[in-house]
């Protein structure tokens, strides 16, 4: 046996829409394959036809050498194909347990199997306890639930789908462990993902899609990323730079801050203080989890500071909520896309003018001027390429790489003299990626100020000129870069080196 | 109060919470898949009269309660139908079933009005039902007493010791999840509501077949409501709807009682308490959890399902 899945001229369509076009690869037993594209390239529609959730037009596809065509997941899982979901698989209010239970297809409810799960959480260093209520668990916890999940019905082919997407970079490491001992063991993994640097890291094997049709079949360690990512979007990155770095007089600073948290799993926020010029692009980096969601909900003003501790041209705003701070021109990009960025059950027209401040080109003395919102909703749509059929789609029902592109378009086009973003490229691909930091330059090149917080340490070395670490809810001073910078930003977002 | 008098009270509220149990516990289950289905109180008074005209034409008991529980199912098809298959808004769709479930009670209903039919008898069980005490309390009720109880019991069983009880909670958790690794939420959901049918329906006949032996279209008087929130009140455990119901069965008897002992308040006064303690139960509930995420309710109860791939 040769392969453990080859794929031959999958062809799939939605309407005039080909997801999939004649496409083939071969995954070889006991290795890492990487499925790489961006948003929409048909990453997703490839794996649901293996899995078995899709049926493809046209193609076939072998296992272990012998005919396979799965009519439901059972089909695919009874084959020893099993699947980590990028979200929606787990169910928030059952135990861990009980969520793995219902993943496997003839396991009864009173087979005692917490020693298996047990021995599965040794065996690959997935740190899990069975009887938790998953709803408590972190976004980490989550994913080894359903590798276990995986595991336990002893698959030949696992397939990930966007498996690093939400996980700290200390959980990256540790599910590249488990998934190279699980590739020992035998267990071919198709790992899908836009992610470069890491397919890079621990793929053997890569199959390139764009635009719904085969780029390329090779060895991802034989290139670059920037040549990978060319790749995948199919023409050259820009390099970015900012071109000219004036920065003014302050225009925002926060002055001792400090929060206690009322969530038991949340993190006190002590005494942060910050500066920002005009013109300047500030970044604070830091793991998830170290009071990044505390801090963002006080400069949106989600909740109330202290007056005098948020100072935006010279006027204290700690009181102000978000929308009072939205008129003064500060504008905001919240991590959670679904619930604080956008409106999932609006269009998005209609999310466009939510964020909007009363007065605007898109109301008079109130009622709402449609066409103008309908012209500026397309023009974000056009400046930033978001994927969608009209500017009326749904925001739920947009992919996450997808609405975040409308969202900075959104926030951008209103020209801020302030922008806080948190996360601004989570789940965008290299693409789009390359665009929003373009647009966030050129922001700051007009003059106006930026404050980035992400978890993405090279984004933060890319744009901003002045870095700050958040570590367990204390703030860094900037660090200074050209004093072993790099090394310093580690020690401090690990906790290592206090102030 | 001599012993007689308590144990006549005991047995009033028991009789009174047994429809509150039927329909609270089908509801019970239909929400636990995620599906809300407003319509208890109209598949209550469809069972009622289903019950009541089988049981004046044959005389059989026992055709009576089955006409009520395939009534009250034909009824939830109706529901099914529409929100698992049309998609349409479980709220609304309720609503319109219990209009639906009232208007055919009514019409079909008139030519009952003056009628009779003997009510089913109390269980007669050798040597337990002649126990002093323990007898009346315990051993002679009639058997849908009993049943309702068990109900409760294979409910609980159903869901928290089958897999495919664990199923269903999982669809009501997260459709979408559980869609993702092939469970069919819509059959759940449909067999789901055809169980809640049934109940209600059960429920329902109690009324014209146990408490009352003439028809009136009033009969239901808002106990499905009460149910629904009663399924609240529990958060969603079988058996705290049994205590539920007996709260709510206590006050319905109480005031009645109440109105025999001349307490010098109008009796609409005291009619209205069982509905007044729905209220503050439901309030005092809700002040109680504000602060803690409610995680027994079922997340993705009320919303449409719509299957992607």
């Amino acid at each position: 046996m040769k392969y453990q899945l080859e794929i031959q001229n999958i062809t799939k369509s939605y309407g005039n829409l080909k997801a999939n076009d004649e496409i083939s690869l071969n995954i070889k037993p006991a290795s890492i394959h990487a499925l790489l594209g961006e948003n929409g390239a048909g990453k997703s529609t490839l794996v649901k036809v293996i899995y078995g959730s899709l049926q493809p037009d046209s193609g076939q596809m072998q296992w272990c050498g012998e005919g396979y065509s799965p009519k439901s997941p059972f089909d695919a899982r009874e084959q020893g194909i099993a699947m980590v979901f990028q979200h929606f698989s787990l169910f928030d209010s059952l135990t861990v347990a009980e969520n793995i239970i219902l993943g496997l297809d003839d396991i009864s409810l009173d087979t005692d199997f917490t020693e298996q799960i047990t021995k599965y959480s040794k065996q690959y260093g997935l740190d899990i306890n069975p009887q938790q209520v998953v709803g408590d668990l972190s976004v980490g916890a989550r994913q080894r639930v359903e590798i276990i999940r995986c595991l336990m019905q002893n698959p030949k082919l696992l397939i990930m789908d966007e498996p690093t997407s939400v996980l700290t970079p200390q959980e990256v490491t540790d599910l590249f462990i488990t998934l190279r001992k699980l590739a020992e063991d035998g267990c071919a993994i198709l790992y899908i993902s836009h992610k470069l640097e890491e397919v890079r890291q621990i793929c053997t094997q890569a199959t390139i899609l764009r635009g719904g049709k085969l780029v390329q079949n090779c060895n991802p360690q034989d290139y670059n990323k920037q040549e990978l990512a060319e790749m995948m979007i199919g023409k050259k990155l820009i390099q970015l730079a900012r071109s000219n770095i004036t920065t003014g007089q302050d225009i925002f600073s926060i002055n001792n801050l400090g929060r206690k948290s009322e969530d038991i799993f949340g993190v006190d926020l002590h005494d942060i203080s910050l500066t920002i010029k005009k013109g300047s692009i500030v970044g604070i980096a830091g793991v998830a989890g170290n009071g990044q969601d505390e801090l963002m909900e006080l400069l949106i003003g989600e909740v109330e500071a202290p007056a005098e501790s948020l100072v935006f041209k010279d006027e204290d705003i700690g009181r102000l909520n978000s929308h009072q701070r939205r008129q003064l021109s500060m504008f905001f990009i919240p991590e959670e896309r679904l619930g604080h960025g956008a409106v999932p059950d609006m269009g998005l027209h209609e999310n466009m003018l939510l964020s909007r401040p009363q007065q605007s080109e898109m109301t008079n003395y109130g009622v709402i001027n449609w066409q103008n919102v309908e012209k500026l909703t397309q023009q974000v749509i056009d400046d930033f390429k978001v994927q969608t059929q009209s500017s009326k789609m749904l925001a739920k029902s947009l992919s996450g790489g997808n609405l975040q592109k409308f969202m900075v378009g959104r926030e951008l086009i209103q020209n801020p003299e302030l922008l806080i973003v948190s996360q601004p490229t989570w789940g965008v691909d290299a693409g789009s990626e390359n665009n929003i930091h373009q647009s966030l330059i050129a922001l700051a090149d007009q003059g106006s100020a930026i404050l980035i917080i992400s978890q993405d340490l090279d984004e933060i070395l890319t744009l901003c000129e002045q870095i700050h670490v958040l570590s367990e809810g204390s703030l860094s001073a900037a660090v200074d870069m050209k004093d072993n910078g790099l090394a310093k930003i580690s020690n401090l977002m690990v906790g290592s080196e206090k102030q | 109060m001599n012993e007689g008098l308590i144990i006549a009270i005991i047995i009033g509220i028991s009789i009174a919470a047994v429809p509150l149990i039927f329909a609270a516990i089908g509801e019970l289950l239909v929400e636990r898949s995620g599906v809300l289905n407003l319509g208890v109180e109209g598949m209550m008074i469809v069972g009622a009269l289903a019950g009541f005209v089988v049981e004046f034409h044959t005389g059989s008991s026992f055709l009576a309660v089955l006409a009520a529980l395939l009534a009250g199912m034909a009824i939830a098809s109706i529901f099914a139908f529409l929100t698992q298959i049309l998609l349409t808004n479980h709220v609304a769709t309720g609503l319109a079933l219990t209009l639906f479930g009232l208007g055919i009670a009514a019409f079909v209903g008139r030519s009952y009005t003056e009628e009779n039919i003997e009510l089913i008898s109390a269980l007669h069980i050798p040597v337990l039902s002649d126990l002093p005490v323990i007898g009346p309390l315990l051993f002679s009720y009639n058997p849908l007493v009993y049943l309702a109880f068990v109900m409760v019991f294979l409910v609980w069983w159903f869901l928290f010791k089958t897999k495919q009880g664990l199923i269903l909670r999982a669809i009501g958790d997260n459709h979408d999840a559980a869609h993702a690794i092939g469970h069919n939420v819509v059959r759940y959901r449909v067999l789901a509501i055809l169980f809640g049918g049934a109940m209600a329906g059960i429920g329902g006949a109690f009324l014209s077949l146990v408490q009352v032996p003439i028809w009136g279209e009033d009969m239901t008087a808002g106990r499905g409501w009460i149910a629904l929130a009663l399924v609240v009140f529990s958060s969603w455990q079988p058996f705290k709807v049994i205590l539920g119901a007996l709260i709510f069965g206590g006050i319905t008897i109480l005031q009645l009682h109440a109105q025999g002992f001349d307490v010098r308040i109008s009796a609409q006064y005291l009619s209205m308490l069982p509905y007044i303690a729905t209220i503050v139960i439901l309030v005092s509930l809700r002040m109680r959890d504000k602060n803690k995420t409610n995680r027994t309710m079922p997340n993705c109860l009320g919303r449409i399902f719509h299957s992607t791939s």
